[in-house]
């Protein structure tokens, strides 16, 4: 069982570099400077929400308000956003924590199953977010930097010899890192520090062993309560800061967006290889996952621009649905055979 | 768990009285508290609503019901089997997109008006439990959990209904066809009838039917229930296959109500409503426990409530915190009911 989740992560990564690899071939501009960075900026969001939903499912729960609390979250930021950067990020993040601090009480205290908890969360957050908003887009503020949350990059501090043409093979390397969106590097962040309380902390052997088990980890002790309100608190709160990004990246609160992100999200973490059932996860691979998902979008848009087929865009999410088959087989066939 | 289903069967009953028995075994104590909430809310509109008890609002109301009450009775039956169904909103979405296309002859020519009508009825509704089918096969023969594997189609089903019709509005006028939602039989809409009859034969499967007693016996204790000889398998592909056609007949009452298909709007949503109201209705959620009359109640009280706010001036978003909030009691009350 150990090696498990490791083949199936193992399993993302080397599908995302064929994918990459076949699609770098095929179309032009693939890697270009402008869709990299695209692709980067926007799923930035995803992969942010997703890190949340893998803690969650790896403890055994699942967290379906993550989409409208990017909502509401965004809106928040979005009144904020005239107060500066750090209004705005702050009152998103703490509008995700409320709902988080709400869905962890519910389910703790209360004993409500997380999959009811959080679909009524769903449709409360939505409803906070439509009254606050007055079922309109919420403008954000271009007088601050606040719009930098979502769209800009650090190139403003690169030395100028890194941005002339000239720069040579490191000048040119660092020129990539110094244009890497802001999103990007908040999610990044977020993953390096996500990996590290998995693997290096008490908090993260919890959140696994009570995945693995609730009852065996209550009964040696853990604190299985309080790492599981700290789950959803953090699932909010990162759902939360992927709705700043989105106010950011769109320049206004969006009280009605973010349907769907939540099965987007579990999808992610699932092809990434986590265990459904909880107790086995890697936060790399959902990164991988939520990478992969993405990129497939950007590949039928490419693919259309190619003119051989014409797909409509409807034909992604058959293709998401299909992949995301693709993957559960797999894993209960990879889950049978270690059990065998 | 299934023993406390078990309770509520009435002593062995004779010929004369059977049917009798029948109807009052659908009926059961637990269902007096979501009744009193029922008829506090009917109490509080006709008192406080104007023009509550007109022959129009119950018809606004018990039309806008039906579809979440068909729905609602095949997602009964699979949190009954300790599963859930997240699938039918899109499944309703296949079924609506796919009715025009065939009875307009785009699939092939149909001879006979009434002819396309009922192959525009039939072959969706088919084509819906085969997406059922998908579902149940995932869940039974890869034990693949539910909400994961009825996620795929819930993903994909809105996909493949807006290639198929192209995500374009397909208006029709054809009125012979709209009767199974506008048409009137003894001054009740079509569709309410369709809705009791569906809701009378799942009542009298769950309650006196082997293959109800199977369904509770699995969502119960899978495992014991297996070795107790049950065809677990068979049992959870069925469950899935009816909660993929209700949704199928739940899709061509919407077109029929609004003589249009949009694949992107059909079904919106359709999960949330169902599990709600079989949540408030008092069904259990991890399964074992189920009633159907009670899902009809949930329903009521759902559309009742969205009612009483909306006609009384309060905006349709607290009106999604209400529904949210009566989801945590309903289910928090079914904890304390147990514990």
């Amino acid at each position: 069982m150990q090696g498990l989740h490791r083949t199936a992560g193992f399993g993302v990564v080397i599908a995302l570099i064929l994918v990459l690899i076949f699609s770098g071939l095929r179309y032009d501009g693939f890697f270009s400077e402008y869709n990299v960075l695209s692709v980067l900026r926007y799923n930035s969001m995803f992969a942010l929400v997703g890190l949340g939903m893998c803690f969650v499912i790896m403890t055994g729960g699942i967290d379906l308000s993550v989409g409208s609390v990017a909502a509401l979250g965004s809106v928040t930021a979005a009144y904020l956003s005239p107060y500066g950067l750090i209004p705005g990020l702050f009152g998103g993040v703490a509008a995700g924590l409320v709902v988080g601090v709400i869905n962890g009480f519910v389910i703790v205290r209360m004993k409500v199953l997380p999959f009811i908890a959080t679909l009524a969360m769903m449709l409360g957050a939505s409803g906070t977010a439509l009254l606050l908003s007055g079922q309109q887009s919420v403008p954000a503020s271009y007088d601050t930097n606040f719009m930098a949350l979502g769209q800009g990059d650090f190139l403003f501090l690169a030395p100028d010899w890194v941005i002339s043409d000239d720069a040579g093979f490191f000048g040119n390397v660092l020129h990539v890192l110094f244009s890497f969106p802001i999103p990007a590097w908040m999610a990044l962040i977020a993953y390096g520090l996500g990996s590290l309380l998995l693997n290096r902390t008490a908090f993260g052997r919890h959140v696994l062993a009570i995945g693995g088990g609730e009852e065996a980890s209550r009964l040696m002790g853990l604190p299985v309560d309080r790492t599981i309100f700290l789950v959803y608190v953090m699932s909010g709160m990162l759902s939360g800061l992927a709705g700043v990004i989105l106010a950011a990246q769109f320049g206004a609160g969006q009280p009605i967006e973010g349907i769907g992100w939540e099965l987007f999200a579990i999808a992610s973490v699932v092809v990434g290889g986590t265990l459904l059932t909880g107790g086995k996860g890697s936060v790399a691979s959902t990164l991988a996952g939520t990478l992969l998902l993405g990129i497939l979008f950007t590949v039928l848009n490419f693919e259309n621009g190619m003119g051989w087929i014409s797909l409509s865009a409807y034909w992604q999410s058959v293709l998401r649905g299909a992949f995301l088959f693709v993957v559960v087989i797999l894993q209960s066939r990879l889950v049978r055979t270690a059990q065998a | 768990m299934s023993t406390v289903a078990d309770k509520s069967h009435p002593p062995a009953a004779t010929p004369q009285t059977s049917i009798r028995r029948t109807l009052w075994s659908l009926w059961s104590k637990n269902h007096a508290g979501a009744l009193a909430a029922l008829a506090a809310l009917v109490l509080f509109n006709l008192v406080f609503t104007p023009n509550f008890a007109t022959m129009q609002t119950l018809s606004v109301n018990l039309s806008q019901v039906c579809v979440i009450v068909i729905v609602g009775v095949g997602m009964t039956l699979v949190i009954a089997t300790g599963g859930i169904d997240l699938s039918v909103g899109s499944i309703m979405a296949i079924a609506g997109a796919l009715s025009p296309q065939i009875f307009q002859g785009q699939w092939f020519p149909v001879p006979n008006l009434y002819l396309a009508i009922a192959l525009g009825i039939v072959i969706p509704i088919l084509i819906a439990g085969l997406f059922g089918l998908f579902n149940g096969w995932l869940v039974a023969s890869f034990g693949v959990q539910p909400i994961i594997a009825t996620l795929i189609l819930f993903i994909a089903g809105r996909g493949i209904a807006q290639v198929s019709s192209n995500g374009d509005l397909q208006v029709f006028k054809l009125p012979e066809f709209q009767q199974i939602a506008i048409g009137r039989v003894l001054g009740v809409p079509f569709q309410v009838w369709i809705m009791l009859a569906i809701v009378l034969v799942a009542a009298w499967i769950l309650r006196r039917s082997v293959f109800g007693r199977q369904v509770l016996a699995v969502g119960g204790n899978q495992d014991a229930a297996r070795l107790a000889g049950i065809p677990v398998a068979r049992v959870q592909l069925l469950v899935y296959v009816i909660s993929g056609a209700c949704a199928g007949v739940a899709g061509l009452l919407v077109i029929a109500m609004n003589s249009a298909a949009d694949a992107n709007l059909i079904g919106m949503g359709a999960e949330l409503d169902a599990i709600a109201a079989v949540a408030v209705g008092g069904t259990l959620l991890t399964g074992g426990r189920a009633t159907i009359v009670g899902t009809l109640l949930g329903a009521l009280i759902i559309q009742l409530v969205r009612y009483t706010l909306l006609a009384n001036g309060v905006p349709d978003a607290a009106a999604l915190l209400v529904k949210a909030a009566l989801i945590v009691m309903a289910v928090w009350l079914q904890r304390q009911d147990r514990a």
